[in-house]
């Protein structure tokens, strides 16, 4: 069997796909965006709410897609909770280098750990854009998917 | 050994595998099993050698020049427009115009021949299963012009239901735009049948001749049909070109879409007056090269015994379907009597893409994805599907190959 394709489909990343965390709406969720690849039709809908301190208090992922791109939200969700918008976007540098084989240097120790498993990607460039999608889509949510109260709305 | 592989088809698609340089190549240390001819098929080396031979000896442009190459390189143009003339045995070599490929023949159609002559509520009658290139360029109007496009389903099977898509033709209705086969379910439409009725409403007919005219042999003085699109690179030829043909009444009531050098017959500070068909549709220098490639690829399915090939690739479909059942949590669609070697599957518990992913692995390259037939795929309630496409060169070893990798992929991914 092929090594790279076993390192890419490992149990970590298949149990995600199966059982991903943090999957559902999020009601009161203050950012919100939607993300589409359109090669692949895959969808994914990123929901989470900030706190007064500008971290991630709570976050929810929605959508259909491989293997990859869901294990890949569900692991975002993971690990951006309780992060700063400055923090997520600083491990999400980090993540870009690392699924494309380039040198991640801005990872922590703990983080570079966890996202090991993703690692095994850079043998597979056209399937970067899978793993990639939901954590473009968080970045989509903070910058422009502010959730506007509706007039009228308790 | 299985009774159906008693029955030796006659083509000889061993020795045709010789004539493609590509397919003694091997990917990641495998035999490559190339089942996505449905994309872009193969070239033989006669195309790449026509190709290579005029440039190296014949090349200039066309129809400007007078000097010896470009009389060369316009008679090699000609002569490609009469290679296609008589691939789809057209009338007269004049209702053949060369595009760059079959999206640009029908964005003609939809710019040249409907745009000028649609009004706020005209309809367009298209299937469920058009490719998008048959569908946008129609959206194009509807956005533009008010066009009203009327969608006829398929069956769960995949055929198409000619009498829901006669029942669309109404007074209204502008033109019929149908596929010849289903890019993802391999349906072959009734064309013939298809022309009879949308004309004995006054309507004309558009062939999405992009899967068609490869695995079919194309008759438009039979079909009678109004136009019909191809393009060169699934015909075994190269990228960059196809060709629309119309019937030469419509060609000259048709307005350029492109305006340019060549298309012309006299340009001044006020005026301007166009060239005949097919000139008109061709501003700018054409695929010269590509037109050479295209011939040369038409001629090579020409000098095939196209019923053997087409019993070939029905071989290689009944026998994958035979081998595919023993997977039961795979669900292929579209069934359709009479379809082409084109299988679409979807396979419990893995997305198509993680799927092609472990099949490229094991050396087989199939497409995955939606298949730019968003509206089918809605149909069957699919975001996506793998598919096997099938061509001239493919062989039982390469359904074989499929089997064993999509077990593979159900190892790794079930």
């Amino acid at each position: 069997m092929d090594q790279s394709l076993r390192e890419l489909y490992q149990e970590v990343i298949l149990d995600h796909s199966r059982h991903p965390r943090h999957f559902g709406v999020l009601d009161d969720a203050t950012h919100k965006a939607d993300g589409h690849n359109p090669l692949c039709g895959d969808k994914v809908t990123v929901m989470l709410a900030l706190d007064e301190a500008g971290r991630v208090a709570d976050i929810r992922f929605q959508g259909k897609g491989c293997a990859i791109s869901q294990a890949s939200a569900s692991m975002m969700t993971e690990m951006l909770t309780g992060r700063t918008v400055a923090e997520a976007e600083k491990l999400m540098e980090g993540f870009l280098h690392l699924v494309k084989g380039e040198e991640a240097s801005g990872l922590s120790a703990d983080d570079r750990e966890h996202l090991d498993v993703m690692s095994g990607l850079s043998e597979f460039p056209m399937r970067v854009k899978c793993a990639t999608l939901a954590w473009h889509t968080f970045k989509n949510a903070v910058e422009e998917g502010e959730v506007v109260a509706k007039e009228g709305a308790a | 050994m299985t009774a159906a592989a008693k029955i030796a088809p006659a083509f000889d698609a061993d020795k045709a595998r010789a004539d493609f340089p590509i397919l003694s190549r091997q990917v990641y240390g495998k035999r490559l099993v190339y089942l996505d001819s449905g994309a872009s098929a193969q070239k033989p080396l006669a195309v790449l050698e026509a190709m290579t031979r005029f440039a190296e000896n014949d090349y200039a442009n066309v129809h400007r020049g007078v000097h010896f190459l470009s009389a060369a390189a316009t008679d090699a143009y000609e002569a490609a427009r009469r290679t296609v003339q008589k691939f789809v045995n057209a009338a007269r070599e004049d209702e053949i115009v060369f595009t760059k490929g079959g999206t640009e023949a029908i964005n003609l159609v939809s710019y040249g021949f409907l745009a000028p002559r649609i009004q706020p509520g005209d309809e367009i009658v298209l299937s469920v299963m058009e490719h998008h290139s048959n569908i946008v360029p129609w959206h194009f109007l509807r956005e533009r012009h008010g066009a009203v496009l009327r969608w006829a389903d398929v069956r769960d099977d995949g055929s198409l239901d000619v009498e829901a898509l006669d029942a669309l033709i109404g007074p209204k209705t502008k033109l019929v735009a149908i596929t010849h086969m289903s890019n993802v379910l391999g349906t072959v439409t009734p064309l013939q049948e298809i022309v009879a009725r949308a004309h004995a409403k006054g309507v004309p007919v558009l062939a999405d001749g992009c899967q068609g005219a490869v695995h079919e042999i194309v008759d438009v003085q039979a079909l009678d049909i109004d136009f019909y699109a191809l393009t060169g690179h699934k015909i075994y030829g190269p990228t960059g070109i196809g060709a629309l043909y119309a019937k030469r009444a419509h060609l000259k009531a048709m307005q350029p879409f492109n305006g340019g050098g060549e298309m012309i017959r006299e340009v001044t500070r006020d005026i301007v007056t166009y060239a005949d068909p097919p000139a008109r549709f061709e501003a700018g220098t054409p695929p010269i090269i590509e037109s050479v490639g295209l011939a040369a690829a038409m001629d090579y399915l020409m000098s095939q015994d196209r019923a053997a090939v087409k019993a070939h690739e029905h071989d290689l479909l009944v026998y994958a379907r035979e081998r595919l059942k023993d997977f039961n949590w795979l669900r292929v669609i579209g069934d359709a009597p009479g379809k082409g070697a084109i299988i679409s599957f979807e396979a419990e518990g893995m997305h198509a893409h993680d799927l092609a992913t472990i099949l490229d692995r094991e050396g087989v390259a199939v497409r995955a994805g939606h298949h730019c037939a968003q509206p089918l795929m809605e149909r069957f309630g699919v975001a996506s599907t793998s598919r096997a496409s099938f061509a001239l060169y493919n062989v039982r070893a390469d359904v074989d190959a499929l089997v064993a990798a999509l077990a593979k992929a159900r190892e790794i991914l079930g």
